[in-house]
């Protein structure tokens, strides 16, 4: 079988011209796969920026919550009825609102305030520079270093600015995971700052972070929010909500999908077409093979071996392209939103498979039929 | 007497059905021994290529049967049949179907590949063809940049690579200049053709007659005379 295979593998790279072109088309269909869904997941993953760099595991909010920014206030006695469910080890507020900072410059510039629970600082950022502690201090702002940062005119600890008309001062410079989806600057100071800087409703809490006493605390802390008339989520859930919500509340999952087919369309249009020619141009020679005395499903393993061969190949070439173009765009434009997860490889695997079998397919089908008398006969 | 190599016995090919009906090979019975260089010649049309699909396990007659090295080859199923072709003769094709994307050397191993013998072994062995027909120091190029000649002396080694009892030539002269052709069919003669070998050559062309150890002349289907080598005569 290896020497079939062998002869297969010459058969298909020998013709250069067929098999650049195979090549080209899988590939490009593999890189326009994984860029679209490559940027689909970096879309969903910025958007739950939030929930991924504060680390809670419950998250306490609204039941019209669809994603971190569009939080509805809640009132004081949700947290105090929260923190009294058995099974909560403890439970922190969590202000997450807009501002407007107005540089030194003059220039306006928004931001994302998130108040951190003034007791605990639960959910606070990693700092790289500062001294947390120095939060407490008067008109004190936390300002994360990510790509968004140069907009606030790279502050140093010690830069004063105005935030809604409040003095503001940089005390600390963080690091988190991963910045946010809208390209706005993220500030973090104490929660009892936040509701005072920013102008809100008569609730103030937009969420409520919990860390239950065990895993087995979870159900029933989501079971008696329930019952108070909101929703307890795991981070992973809450996630998955704000990721439903763009996927299916918006027009951004039904663009990527409608990209993402085209281009599966676009690259089975040209691998199966070249391979069609390329099974059409050689099916005298498979006659021939029959012939002299191989065995039909021997010509399909030698068929199914280009096809794969070719398509693996175009996969990894297209892989290979795609993570190339997302890391130089990521070393250009810091906040460009592109993540290749596993399912995006994954997903364009399956597709590149669908297209290996259909090009098979149709070589497979003309090859099965073809007489080794047509190949006597002339 | 020489032993027995091929027996056809009342063979019948038709094609398409109905009045549209065509009938290719009609009653054919004949014997082809060992060691015999058989000539089926004829006009075109008149069957011979369909006679030697048949008898060659390539395409089945509609009645008859065929009967190689005592094995009646249509009662064999799709897969031993390919085994029959594979093991028992050996094709050189009109225009030869030589892979042009594969070395000379290579083209000629694909009935020891076929056969599963292992890649470096069965080029080692198809390089020792390539020495019998005299073309092993062009082993390594594409069949494209041999001559018309050398491209049929490359099918020829790959024809008997895997050692077939029974070797087919459809039409080896049709692409050649007479001079080469007549080489061609000398040096089959002289060196492939042996008393444990028969070979069968469908052909109408008259320069190579005289290699032949007996002619069969067909037309319409029928055969209508056997002659000896050197003539065609009723």
């Amino acid at each position: 079988m290896k020497g079939i295979l062998r002869l297969a593998y010459k058969l298909l790279v020998n013709d250069k011209g067929k098999f650049a072109a195979l090549l080209v088309g899988i590939t490009f269909a593999v890189f326009l796969m994984v860029m679209m869904t490559s940027m689909f997941s970096g879309i969903l993953y910025r958007s739950s920026a939030t929930v991924i760099n504060t680390g809670a595991k419950i998250w306490v909010m609204d039941p019209a919550v669809n994603t971190v920014v569009s939080s509805i206030p809640m009132p004081d006695y949700i947290l105090d009825a929260v923190r009294s469910i058995n099974g909560v080890k403890y439970a922190v507020p969590l202000y997450s609102g807009g501002g407007l900072v107005k540089l030194r410059n003059g220039v306006y510039q928004s931001v994302t305030v998130l108040g951190l629970d003034d007791t605990s600082l639960f959910g606070r950022p990693e700092l790289v520079e500062g001294n947390i502690a120095d939060i407490y201090a008067d008109n004190a702002f936390i300002v994360v270093k990510d790509s968004e940062f140069p907009k606030l005119g790279n502050p140093k600890l010690g830069t004063e600015f105005e935030i809604n008309d409040h003095r503001g001062v940089v005390v600390g410079i963080a690091k988190v995971t991963t910045s946010g989806l809208f390209g706005i600057p993220t500030l973090y100071t104490t929660y009892k700052r936040a509701v005072q800087y920013i102008p809100s409703m008569r609730y103030t809490i937009s969420y409520i972070l919990v860390e239950p006493k065990s895993e087995d605390a979870v159900q029933y802390i989501k079971q008696e929010v329930r019952s108070l008339g909101y929703v307890a989520l795991t981070a992973d859930e809450f996630k998955q909500r704000i990721s439903n919500f763009y996927k299916y509340q918006t027009g951004v999952g039904t663009n990527v999908l409608l990209m993402t087919i085209i281009s599966f369309i676009v690259g089975l249009s040209i691998s199966g077409q070249t391979f069609y020619t390329f099974i059409l141009e050689n099916l005298e020679k498979f006659g021939a093979l029959k012939a002299i005395g191989a065995k039909g499903k021997e010509l399909v393993y030698m068929i199914l071996f280009q096809a794969t061969f070719t398509s693996l190949t175009g996969y990894g070439l297209g892989v290979g392209l795609a993570s190339l173009l997302i890391a130089l765009a990521k070393l250009r434009l810091p906040s460009y939103a592109a993540k290749i997860a596993y399912a995006n490889l994954g997903f364009a695997f399956i597709m590149v498979l669908i297209i290996a079998g259909i090009s098979s397919y149709i070589g497979i089908r003309k090859v099965i039929r073809i007489e080794p008398f047509d190949i006597f006969r002339g | 007497m020489a032993n027995l190599a091929v027996k056809a016995n009342e063979l019948v090919k038709w094609f398409g059905e109905g009045e549209a009906r065509t009938y290719a090979v009609r009653e054919v019975s004949f014997e082809a021994y060992f060691g015999e260089m058989l000539y089926i010649e004829g006009p075109s049309g008149s069957g011979k290529t369909t006679l030697l699909s048949v008898i060659s396990g390539i395409l089945r007659p509609n009645s008859g049967n065929v009967t190689v090295e005592n094995k009646e080859i249509w009662s064999l199923t799709s897969d031993r049949l390919a085994d029959f072709r594979l093991n028992t003769v050996g094709f050189v094709f009109q225009d030869y179907h030589l892979f042009p994307r594969l070395t000379t050397v290579e083209n000629v191993a694909i009935p020891l590949i076929l056969k599963k013998i292992e890649w470096n072994e069965s080029m080692n062995m198809a390089m020792e063809y390539l020495e019998i027909v005299g073309l092993k120091e062009r082993a390594h190029l594409t069949p494209v940049k041999l001559s018309g000649g050398e491209q049929q002396r490359v099918a020829i080694a790959r024809a008997i690579a895997s050692r077939p009892d029974i070797l087919i030539f459809d039409e080896p002269t049709a692409s050649l200049d007479g001079d080469t052709g007549r080489k061609i069919v000398d040096f089959v003669k002289k060196n492939i053709l042996n008393d444990n070998r028969c070979i069968l050559i469908v052909t109408h062309d008259s320069r190579i007659f005289e290699y032949a150890d007996r002619i069969m002349k067909m037309e319409d289907g029928k055969i209508t005379g056997v002659v000896k080598g050197g003539s065609v005569e009723e």
